[in-house]
């Protein structure tokens, strides 16, 4: 199962002109810790996928509400700078987004 | 003494993209201590704060302000606006101003104005700079003079201090240039003495209207009640209500850490709070803890001019063109560099093929190959950034011209590559700007960055 298919909302926002934050809400505990606990979701995999630094990605748990939020520097440029593909960051829930979480 | 409670309403998410007006009728019937709205985002991006432009246009504004205002003056209570004009420089607050004008002009209405402006003296970023007051906010990189310079127009971001300082002197409508989402709301209750904490938590939700309520969005009015020990949030239309999910998920939107946020009164801890339905629609937040700063730091904003931009848009329907993209775009490259030899050189000029359906949104990372199966079509942006608008245009014509009949392995379609459904088919983009400031500075006096002209309207 792909991670779009597990998580109730994925939505992804810039956190500021230079940062990315992706919102994963899961529909229950066990689902955002099974998440947590994969393998693959961690900042260097997760690094590799958007082409920014491994020390640069943070996953920031919110147990309160099942939320994964996952922060790092926009991949391409500062929010429409030359070279930007997405002003309000949006859309960038993909690579992550088809992380198989099975 | 502080009041035991107080209320207000946050007229919509973001003044100009809307709201019912049976919303703000209703959400004023009971007590209300004030109206507040923000005016303004860097969401849009650079070019509106470089160009000194707001991303509202007048009309827009003009209807959610009188509004609002027509409210806040029958009921005689302070109306507060932050970030005025979009990104709250000068031109965008004067632009603001003029519409409020207008408004008080045709409506015969008389009150007392507060304008505080923004702008920030470039010699006293440069001397923070050089004091080594100055620090990167997230990954903006280090500031140097010359970006201190370049930008068009240096703002900061006020916090509370110079609104209740402006409220304080009787203003009955405040237009704050650049300014925190929070302090819009937050001033009045930390001027009462209430909770700075839960004021600065109350404040970052109410800034976006009622997009922390179900069903979503930013466009309608969302009421606000804080007590000494708790607030309480509710959407004024009854077709909508808070959760206490919607509530909680909307405190860490758009911020990199779902446990606190910062502002200028300091670290804002988000850990502890609790989140309970609260009667009909409403929800009740108690447990923000706000953590003042060793040093308080002003965030500054800054956009410097990249260039001129024209782009022109066209379809790609032709299977062993779709196939070959990569190769014809190598091609198009080439041929234009080589014929603009003598009048500009990469990486004077930037040229982008943006290939939607294929690898327009998330751009095709190092490494990686175009999938198997192709698309039908393609939708091509075709993108020139050079030192003039008229260089850019020549760029851009260049390429869509060169694009257009660009022989590629496999080509059948040698009448044509591409379909342009404009004419003319370029469109110019106008200025190009770039966030290069983007940063924290240290300051005792935080407050006196930000003066304020007092006035009868």
């Amino acid at each position: 199962m792909r991670l779009y298919d597990r998580a109730q909302v994925i939505r992804t926002k810039n956190a500021g002109p230079f940062t990315l934050t992706i919102d994963l809400v899961f529909g229950d505990q066990a689902s955002m810790q099974q998440v947590l606990a994969l393998d693959r979701f961690t900042p260097a995999q997760i690094a590799a996928l958007y082409g920014v630094e491994p020390s640069s990605v943070r996953i920031l748990p919110f147990a309160a509400i099942r939320t994964i939020k996952v922060t790092m520097p926009r991949p391409d440029a500062s929010s429409g700078a030359p070279g930007d593909r997405d002003v309000y960051g949006c859309q960038q829930h993909f690579p992550l987004a088809d992380l198989d979480v099975s | 003494m502080t009041a035991p409670r107080m209320h207000f309403v946050s007229v919509c998410g973001m003044l100009g993209y809307g709201f019912p007006q049976e919303s703000l009728r209703l959400s004023v019937e009971g007590p209300v201590d004030f109206l507040g709205a923000d005016n303004g985002s860097t969401d849009p991006g650079p070019y509106y704060l470089g160009a000194g432009t707001s991303f509202l246009k007048p009309t827009q504004v003009r209807r959610d302000l009188e509004l609002a205002l027509l409210a806040a003056r029958s009921r005689n209570v302070p109306l507060v606006i932050g970030s005025a004009g979009g990104s709250g420089a000068a031109p965008h607050v004067a632009s603001f101003v003029e519409v409020l004008r207008e408004i008080a002009a045709r409506r015969n209405l008389h009150f007392r104005l507060a304008v505080i402006h923004a702008d920030i003296d470039r010699q006293v970023a440069l001397d923070a700079l050089q004091r080594g007051k100055i620090t990167p906010c997230g990954p903006s990189g280090p500031l140097t003079p010359e970006k201190i310079a370049a930008c068009t127009h240096l703002v900061g971001q006020m916090g509370t201090g110079p609104l209740i300082q402006a409220l304080q002197q009787g203003a009955d409508v405040v237009v704050a240039g650049r300014c925190c989402d929070t302090a819009i709301f937050a001033a009045m209750p930390i001027m009462r003495g209430f909770d700075p904490g839960l004021a600065m938590h109350l404040g970052k939700i109410a800034e976006c209207g009622t997009l922390c309520a179900r069903p979503g969005g930013a466009n309608d009015v969302l009421m606000c009640e804080l007590a000494q020990d708790h607030f309480v949030v509710r959407p004024a239309n009854p077709q909508k209500s808070c959760t206490p999910d919607s509530v909680a998920a909307h405190s860490l939107y758009e911020q990199p850490d779902p446990n606190c946020f910062y502002e200028p009164e300091g670290k804002v801890d988000l850990s502890a709070c609790t989140f309970e339905p609260c009667g009909e629609r409403g929800v009740r937040v108690a447990g923000t803890r706000l953590i003042p700063p060793t040093r308080p730091t002003i965030k500054l904003e800054g956009a410097s001019l990249k260039g001129y931009r024209c782009v022109t848009v066209a379809g790609a329907r032709d299977p062993a063109l779709i196939a070959h993209l990569d190769e014809w775009e190598a091609a198009v490259r080439k041929a234009v560099a080589d014929n603009l030899v003598g009048v500009l050189r990469e990486p004077n000029y930037t040229l982008r093929f943006l290939r939607y359906g294929l690898d327009g949104v998330i751009g095709r990372r190092a490494g990686q190959t175009s999938p198997q199966d192709l698309p039908a079509e393609v939708g091509l942006v075709l993108e020139a950034i050079a030192p003039s608008q008229e260089l850019a245009d020549t760029v851009l014509s260049l390429a869509r011209s060169t694009a257009l009949h660009q022989p590629f392995t496999g080509r059948k379609t040698t009448a044509g590559n591409l379909a342009f459904p404009f004419s003319p088919s370029d469109l110019r983009g106008g200025a190009v700007y770039e966030f290069t400031v983007y940063h924290l500075m240290e300051t005792d006096e935080p407050d006196a960055l930000f003066p304020i002209t007092l006035e009868q309207v």
